[in-house]
C-alpha cells in the first residue's frame, strides 16, 4: 500500500505554504509527491475527498499515553490509535509513566511499542529530572540519542530555578525544547479548581492564578537570560498570554499551546462536582477563556495541545479532591477546533496551522506540511459534520472527557501515516 | 404552611440550601417548633417513621450532627443505623460511590452523609435511591446547621427577613458560614463577614456579603452574632501567626460584646474552643444561644426526615 495514493477534489489546506483550494494531492512511497489540479490516478488507491478538507495531519505536542506503568488507562497502541481517529499522525508522549522516562532505556522501550502501534506516530517526550523529582538533570544525551523529541517534567513544575535555567542551557547542546508546566507548588498546594468565586462558593480548594503565572515569568527572564528555548504547556490563565506575548515582542524564545478545553470551558463547569472537569491547571474564568482565544487569534499561542490524559470511570467517580486530574482530548480536538473557525476567532487556515506546522516548528518535527518528500501524514476531515460526543466509542481507553454529550461541528475521516491509511471507518 | 408544601418534600434530598425555597425553609422551621414539644414530653417518641430506616454515613468524626440526627430519628420511631466509614477510598480500598451502592442495596429511607470532601452528597444523591440529607461536606455545605440556627433565631423572637448577621471566624473553611449564607440571603439579611483575610476566599465579596476585618465594627450593628470554630491545624498553614495573636484580633469576650445591641444573641455551631475564638464569659454568658441550638438542631432533623422520608403522608 506504500504505493501510490491519490486524494482527489479535496479543499487542501495547507498553512505551512499557504495554499488554499481545491486540488489532488497524490502521496508516494510514504512521501508527499505532489498538490495540483487533476492528477492522472494511474492505478493510485483513490479518495474521494469532494467536499472535505484534506491538510498535513494534526501534530500533538502533548499528550500523556500510560505506558509503561498504566496499561489499564491507555497503552501507546490505543493512545496511537485514539491519536489517528482524531486526525493525529504524530503525537508527542510526556514522561511521568511509570518507571519515568529519564534514561534511555525507557525511551527505546516507548519506541519499540510505537513501532509495533498501528495509528499516530508516537514521538517520547523525556524527564527533564530524574525521576521527575526536580533535583538532578535526566541523562538528557542518551535520551537525545534514543529518540526523545522534546523535555518535560510534565505534571510536575521544576521548582528549582537554578536546576531550570540549567537544564534549558544543557538541552540546548542536544538542540531539545524544554517543556515546562507552570506550577507553583507552594500556591497551588492542595488546590482542585481555580480560585475564584466558584471556589468561594462551592467550598473546593482553589489554585490561584498566579500559581501559573509567576512560573511562567520566572521562566521568560530564564530562557531571555539564556537565550535558550523554553515552550510552556496548557497556558490557562489570561497573565501567561500577556506574559508570553510581551516575552515575543522582546525576542525571547518562548512558544506555548492552549488545550481546547481552556479555551472553551470555564470554572463554573465544576459546579456538579463533576471530575470530568477536574485537570491541572484547572478550568478558569470566561476572560482567561477569551485571553486565550485572542493568544491564538493574533499568534502568541503557537499550537493546540490535547494533555491528553486517560482515566478510569471509577477513578474520576471518586470525591473531587481525590479523584485524579486530567481530560482524554485525542478525539474531540477537531471538532472543538473548529468551534474557533465556526465563530470566527481563526480562518481554517489558522485553526489548521496550530494544528500542524506551528507545533511542527515548536519541537522541530517532521510533518505538518503537504510539500513535497515531506512524510505523507494526511487528515481528511468533513468541516461540517455535526455529532455528539459519545465517549464509549473513543478508541482510546480513557472515556473521561469534558465534552460528552456536547454537539461538536468537524469531524475527522481518514487518517494517513507514511502513506498508509491507519483510520478510514467510513470506507471512503 | 400548607399541606401541599410539605407534601412537597416527600422522597427529595436535602444536599444545600439552595434546594429549597425561603416558604420551604420556613415550612422546615414551623414543622419543627412543632417537634421541640416532643423532646420536652416524658415519654419522648412519636410513631410517624416506624418501618423506615435512617442511615447515618459518616466518613468524617462527629458528635454532635451525628447523635442530633440519631436521636431525631429515634424519636420518630424510626430504625437509625450509624456507620462510621474510613475518609479516604484510597486508604478503605472501597470507592466512596461502592459503599453508597452497597449501603443503598440495603435499602434505607434516608441517607444521611457527612464527608470530608465537598460535592459527595450530591454524587450519593444521584445513585442512592432514596433521600440523601447532607450532614455536612468539606467546606461546601451543612445545610441542617442552617436550618436549625434560623430557626434557632425565630425561636428567640426575631423575624429572618433584613435581619442583621455576623458571621465571624475562620469562613474560608466553614460549610456553616456557605449554607448560613445562603440561607440568610434567602430573607435579604445583612450579612457581614469577618476575620483574617488569609481565612477568607479571596472572592467572598462574590458571596454578597459586607466584608471587615474588625471584630468590633462586626458586632455593633449585628441581631445575630454567629462565631466560627477555629482549627489549630490552619496556623500550621500559615494562615495565622498563632492562638494567642488570633484570640487578640477575633476572640468573642465581653469587652466586644459591649459594642453589641443589647438584645444580639451569640451563637457557635460548635465545639467552641474556650478562650480562642469566643470567651468563657460570653460563651456561658445572657447573650448566649448555643445549646439551645444543640436542642433545636433535634427538633430541625425531625423535621427534614419527617418531610423527606414520606411521613406527611399520615
Amino acid at each position: 500500500m506504500t504505493g501510490r495514493m491519490l486524494i482527489t477534489g479535496g479543499r487542501v489546506v495547507d498553512p505551512s505554504s499557504g495554499f488554499d483550494g481545491v486540488a489532488d494531492v497524490l502521496l508516494e512511497n510514504g512521501a508527499v509527491a505532489s498538490v495540483a489540479p487533476s492528477i492522472p490516478s494511474d492505478g493510485a488507491r483513490v479518495i474521494n475527498a469532494k467536499g472535505l478538507v484534506v491538510s498535513p495531519g494534526f501534530i500533538d505536542l502533548h499528550a500523556h499515553l500510560r505506558e509503561p506503568g498504566d496499561e489499564y488507562k491507555e497503552t501507546i497502541l490505543s493512545g496511537s490509535m485514539a491519536a489517528a481517529a482524531g486526525g493525529f499522525t504524530a503525537v508527542c508522549c510526556m514522561a511521568n509513566t511509570k518507571p519515568v522516562n529519564d534514561n534511555g532505556s525507557i525511551t527505546r522501550y516507548i519506541l519499540e511499542k510505537a513501532s509495533q502501534a498501528k495509528g499516530a506516530r508516537v514521538y517520547p517526550i523525556g524527564a527533564a529530572t530524574k525521576g521527575l523529582e526536580g533535583k538532578e538533570l535526566a541523562e538528557i544525551g542518551e535520551m537525545k540519542q534514543a529518540g526523545v523529541v522534546a523535555l518535560s517534567d510534565d505534571g510536575r513544575c521544576v521548582m528549582n530555578a537554578r536546576l531550570f535555567q540549567n537544564a534549558l542551557r544543557y538541552a540546548s547542546m542536544f538542540g531539545l525544547t524544554v517543556v515546562e508546566h507552570c506550577e507553583d507548588v507552594n500556591l497551588a498546594k492542595d488546590g482542585v479548581i481555580n480560585e475564584g468565586e466558584v471556589s468561594a462558593r462551592l467550598g473546593i480548594k482553589g489554585v490561584p492564578a498566579p500559581a501559573e503565572t509567576v512560573v511562567a515569568g520566572r521562566d521568560v527572564e530564564i530562557a531571555a537570560y539564556t537565550g535558550c528555548r523554553v515552550h510552556l504547556a496548557h497556558i490557562s490563565a489570561k497573565e501567561t498570554v500577556s506574559a508570553v506575548r510581551a516575552a515575543k515582542a522582546r525576542g525571547v524564545r518562548v512558544t506555548c499551546e492552549a488545550t481546547p478545553h481552556h479555551f472553551t470551558l470555564t470554572e463554573k463547569r465544576l459546579e456538579t462536582f463533576d471530575a470530568n472537569f477536574k485537570m491541572n491547571p484547572p478550568l478558569r474564568r470566561e476572560e482567561d477563556v477569551a485571553a486565550i482565544r485572542r493568544g491564538l487569534a493574533d499568534g502568541t499561542i503557537d499550537a493546540i495541545a490535547t494533555d491528553h490524559a486517560p482515566h478510569l470511570q471509577w477513578e474520576k467517580e471518586l470525591e473531587i479532591d481525590q479523584a485524579p486530574n486530567g481530560v482524554v482530548g485525542l478525539e474531540t480536538a477537531l471538532g472543538v477546533s473548529m468551534s474557533l473557525v465556526l465563530d470566527g476567532t481563526l480562518s481554517l487556515g489558522a485553526m489548521i496551522a496550530l494544528l500542524t506546522n506551528r507545533p511542527a516548528g515548536v519541537f522541530g518535527l517532521p510533518g505538518g506540511t503537504l510539500a513535497r518528500g515531506a512524510p505523507a501524514d494526511v487528515a481528511v476531515f468533513d468541516p461540517e459534520k455535526s455529532w455528539v460526543v459519545d465517549p464509549h466509542l473513543f478508541l482510546s481507553k480513557g472515556k473521561n472527557s469534558p465534552f460528552a454529550g456536547t454537539e461538536l461541528r468537524g469531524k475527522n475521516l481518514v487518517t494517513i501515516v507514511g502513506g498508509e491509511i491507519v483510520y478510514n471507518p467510513t470506507d471512503l | 404552611m400548607a399541606e401541599p408544601v410539605l407534601a412537597a418534600f416527600r422522597g427529595r434530598h436535602l444536599l444545600s440550601i439552595s434546594d429549597l425555597s425561603a416558604d420551604e425553609i420556613s415550612g422546615l422551621i414551623n414543622t419543627a417548633h412543632r417537634f421541640v414539644e416532643v423532646s420536652e414530653r416524658e415519654v419522648k417518641k412519636l410513631p410517624t417513621l416506624r418501618g423506615k430506616t435512617v442511615v447515618n454515613l459518616f466518613f468524617e468524626p462527629s458528635t454532635r450532627t451525628r447523635t442530633s440526627f440519631e436521636i431525631a430519628g429515634k424519636r420518630l420511631s424510626a430504625d437509625v443505623i450509624n456507620i462510621s466509614a474510613q475518609s479516604s477510598s484510597v486508604l478503605k480500598g472501597e470507592t466512596f460511590k461502592d459503599t453508597v451502592l452497597n449501603v443503598a442495596s440495603m435499602n434505607p429511607d434516608a441517607l444521611v452523609i457527612r464527608h470530608p470532601s465537598p460535592g459527595t452528597p450530591l454524587y450519593a444523591s444521584k445513585i442512592a435511591g432514596c433521600s440523601v440529607i447532607n450532614g455536612g461536606d468539606g467546606a461546601h455545605a451543612h445545610p441542617t446547621q442552617a436550618l436549625l440556627d434560623m430557626m434557632t433565631i425565630m425561636e428567640h423572637g426575631k423575624s429572618l427577613q433584613n435581619i442583621r448577621v455576623s458571621i465571624i471566624g475562620d469562613v474560608l473553611h466553614s460549610r456553616v458560614a456557605r449554607s448560613n449564607i445562603a440561607a440568610f440571603k434567602m430573607f435579604d439579611a445583612k450579612i457581614t463577614v469577618c476575620g483574617p483575610k488569609t481565612l477568607m476566599p479571596p472572592d467572598v465579596g462574590s458571596l454578597g456579603v459586607r466584608v471587615t476585618h474588625d471584630i468590633s465594627e462586626a458586632v455593633r450593628e449585628a441581631e445575630v452574632i454567629m462565631m466560627l470554630r477555629i482549627q489549630t491545624e490552619r496556623m500550621a498553614q500559615g494562615l495565622f501567626p498563632s492562638l494567642r495573636e488570633y484570640s487578640a484580633q477575633f476572640c468573642l469576650d465581653s469587652r466586644v460584646m459591649k459594642k453589641a445591641r443589647p438584645d444580639a444573641i451569640v451563637m457557635h455551631p460548635g465545639p467552641i474552643n474556650r478562650g480562642i475564638e469566643i470567651s468563657s464569659e460570653v460563651a456561658d454568658g445572657p447573650y448566649s444561644v448555643i445549646l439551645d441550638q444543640v436542642a433545636h438542631g433535634v427538633a430541625m432533623r425531625m423535621a427534614v426526615l419527617y418531610l423527606l422520608c414520606g411521613g406527611a403522608e399520615q
